[in-house]
């Protein structure tokens, strides 16, 4: 019995968490983190989490398990760790994943510190994934922790977990990620947990009419530049460099027949480069400070996933001249068959041959396209 | 077995409203003209006239309301709006930064609105306001003066009826929120002065979700419920026979009571602030003076100790105490009263009532004797 402290957002996935977990023996306290600050009027039922309900549904939840339950704001925390930084990375011509930021800078630091620092044993969340220790499901704290993919496929956040340092891991719990999505609702319902057939949250939680665009319209300043083809010709003008990422084929605005995808975002120029599916293509990429969960790199061959809810393709870890270790700040996965549509500030996270280990990753910070013209942006040129 | 100390929260209910609500719960309807309606209607009109004789008015100036929020709605609102009605020009309000949201929300709500202009009157580092400065806010269309009688958090007391005295000359109607003051200060709305006062059973020992308000005869106040016309058409809806039987009935006890109450409650708030401010880190707030302070109240600011975990360790060690008012989804936000007051540090604030015992604050004080150093030394590790 270890005393564990379940992060509750309000869903179903996080309510059975918690109450497996008591049903585990555990001494369970719940957590409702107030993440976004969001204006009464721009919180949509159903939709993202923060909003009073899911508060609310979190409370019920916690009453119907005979849990202690608490309610801490974290909103100036994820502010500057999470919101500031997504709309600094967008006028930066990135495309960031808040959910892997989230993950890192406040669910395993913020949280995950103060959780053993009052006295607790383990976090526990939620996510989709399975944690193994010697081949057998983690029921309780301590070292020796492997990260893998979820029972429900269709249902894996193993990619926003990444982040997690072996440390982290050999202090976490993720009970749901051995049960299918099904399973879960089955398991609520069992339960008389309200929120047994509330709907799935796909959106970034701080964003919850979906609206990403409209979202970063209002924080960030109107920034025009042209918009250009692969030979330079100027096609249009836009107004911020954030409405676009790589890849992206609707909302150019371009009055042309041709199927055209935005192929590169240059914030120094505020240049958007459109051209065909064939441009998008990349071999490689470097992904900035990657984490490894086992602690060390892996070597050999890997798979690399770069899209949250997209495939793995294989590939592997360019260990170059010894310079590959813990603690390295830059590597480069190959890509054995190439990725389209690989945008600077995705996570790419790297995979076991299987598919099934979750090993580490990073945010891209460099990647190529076929034409032989890197990838790249000013900005990650100064840091790296 | 928990020990109580947030009767400023909540006190219990005392037998005689039990008994009350319990003789009155199955009531006919009281506006009903038949027998068993008027049978009804005998224990609103007993319970408004045992109000009456413990509050100092006339039984025609009470009217019940669903709790302390409403009464000071009806009062802040009915008063400013009857007054814009009967001039052409827009009412003035001044009110002052310690009030509870119930006054202070609604104040702003009317300024918002363009139904009223606002003054908010600053208070002094104790919490306690000066009477010269809310008189010097006045302007020739101010239309309501709301000050609150003692203020929740900081037990401050302010100068009501020296206040009412001034204001009277100038024929200004003064509201005092008095949900705080009643349990252990001598109230008597002649005596005091005033035009308007709000009142919460759950206060002084009655149940939760009853109320009363006092508008002076003569006063305007535009409704802010309408319907049946009940309460004189100041308070539409059916009367809640027991929850009115109750809080006169609780109202008389805790009155009867208070003379004997607030030495007893000074004696011991005195004692458990004395051991408690002999830890390092920890100082008492609001008055020096103890005329000037409800006997019910310790408030302490604590140094070096974080929030989260304060709440976390009283609730394992069984007190119950206020570490901090809730936001709207429940997590424990920063105090715009304190802020007012240019104080710094983690509240707590301990409240004593009349179920309070020596052996409860001895316990108390064992508790936080054990928890203030140990949180003092952890807060380094929780706070990042």
């Amino acid at each position: 019995m270890a005393r564990v402290l379940v992060a509750m957002s309000g869903g179903v996935d996080s309510a059975v968490a918690a109450a497996l977990l008591v049903d585990q023996g555990h001494e369970v306290t719940g957590v409702h983190l107030k993440l976004a600050d969001l204006p009464l009027d721009a919180q949509v039922p159903g939709h993202g989490c923060c909003t009073l309900d899911d508060a609310q549904d979190a409370r019920r939840t916690a009453q119907v398990l005979d849990i202690p339950y608490y309610v801490w704001d974290l909103s100036e925390v994820f502010e500057r760790e999470v919101q500031t930084p997504f709309a600094a990375s967008y006028a930066a011509g990135r495309t960031p994943n808040p959910c892997v930021t989230c993950n890192e800078r406040v669910k395993y630091a913020a949280l995950l510190d103060r959780a053993l620092a009052l006295g607790f044993d383990a976090l526990a969340t939620g996510h989709h994934a399975r944690l193994r220790r010697h081949g057998a499901p983690v029921v309780g704290p301590g070292p020796g922790v492997e990260l893998q993919r979820a029972v429900d496929g269709a249902k894996d956040q193993s990619y926003v977990l990444y982040v997690a340092t072996p440390h982290q891991l050999a202090h976490t719990l993720l009970p749901v990620g051995e049960l299918t999505k099904a399973q879960v609702r089955a398991v609520a319902t069992e339960r008389g947990l309200r929120v047994a057939n509330k709907p799935d949250s796909y959106d970034v939680c701080f964003i919850p009419d979906g609206d990403t665009t409209g979202y970063l319209a209002e924080r960030l300043p109107a920034a025009p530049g042209p918009i250009v083809d692969t030979d330079g010709e100027v096609l249009g003008t836009h107004d911020g460099l954030w409405r676009f990422t790589v890849g992206q084929r609707r909302g150019l605005g371009l009055d042309h027949h041709e199927r055209r995808f935005v192929t590169d975002v240059e914030p120094a120029s505020r240049t958007v480069r459109v051209g065909p599916r064939e441009a998008l293509a990349c071999a490689w990429a470097e992904l900035d400070r990657p984490n490894w969960t086992r602690g060390a790199a892996p070597s050999g061959p890997v798979r690399v996933q770069i899209r949250a809810h997209g495939r793995s393709v294989p590939g592997r870890l360019v260990v170059g001249e010894g310079r590959l270790h813990v603690g390295e700040d830059r590597v480069r996965v190959e890509l054995d068959e190439p990725v389209h549509g690989l945008a600077l500030g995705q996570a790419a996270v790297v995979y076991d041959p299987d598919d099934l280990v979750c090993l580490g990753g990073g945010r891209v910070i460099a990647a190529e396209r076929p034409a032989g013209l890197p990838l790249t942006s000013a900005t990650s040129r100064q840091r790296s | 077995m928990t020990t109580y100390c947030d009767h400023a929260a909540t006190t219990p209910p005392r037998p005689q409203a039990r008994a009350a609500l319990a003789a009155w719960l199955d009531a006919a309807n009281a506006s009903s003209t038949h027998l068993a309606g008027q049978a009804a209607r005998v224990a609103v009109e007993e319970s408004r006239e045992a109000v009456a004789t413990a509050l100092g008015c006339s039984p025609h100036e009470v009217v019940f309301t669903s709790g302390g929020t409403e009464a000071d709605n009806l009062a802040v609102k009915g008063i400013t709006w009857a007054a814009r009605d009967r001039s052409r020009g827009v009412p003035h309000v001044v009110t002052t930064a310690v009030e509870h949201p119930a006054v202070l929300d609604p104040a702003r709500w009317l300024a918002e609105r363009g139904d009223a202009t606002l003054t908010v009157v600053p208070p002094g580092g104790d919490g306690r306001v000066d009477v010269e400065e809310v008189l010097a806010a006045l302007r020739p269309e101010t239309a309501l003066v709301s000050v609150m009688a003692a203020n929740n958090e900081l037990g401050a007391v302010n100068d009501i009826p020296g206040l009412a005295a001034r204001l009277a000359e100038r024929e200004v109607p003064l509201h005092t929120d008095a949900v705080q003051a009643v349990a252990t200060l001598e109230l008597d709305v002649a005596r005091w002065g005033v035009d308007a006062l709000a009142l919460s059973a759950h206060k002084f020992g009655g149940p939760q979700g009853v109320g009363l308000a006092v508008l002076r005869r003569g006063l305007p106040v535009v409704p802010l419920a309408h319907g049946g016309g009940q309460d004189r058409g100041v308070r539409s809806g059916t009367f809640a026979v027991g929850l009115d039987a109750a809080c006169g009935a609780a109202l008389t006890a805790a009155v009867a009571d208070r003379a004997e109450l607030r030495p007893r409650l000074l004696a011991l708030t005195d004692r458990l602030a004395a051991a408690v401010t002999a830890l390092e880190g920890v100082r008492r707030s609001g008055p020096s003076d103890p005329s000037w302070r409800l006997a019910s109240h310790v408030h302490l600011l604590l140094d070096g100790v974080e929030a989260t975990a304060l709440a976390l360790e009283l609730d394992a060690a069984g007190v119950a105490a206020s570490s901090g008012a809730a936001c709207g989804a429940g997590a424990a936000k920063s105090s715009p009263v304190l802020e007012a007051c240019g104080l710094q540090g983690t509240p707590l604030r301990l409240s004593l009532g009349w179920t309070s015992t020596a052996a409860e604050v001895d316990r108390v004080i064992d508790v936080l004797t054990d928890l203030i150093p140990r949180l003092r030394a952890s807060r380094s590790a929780v706070v990042r």
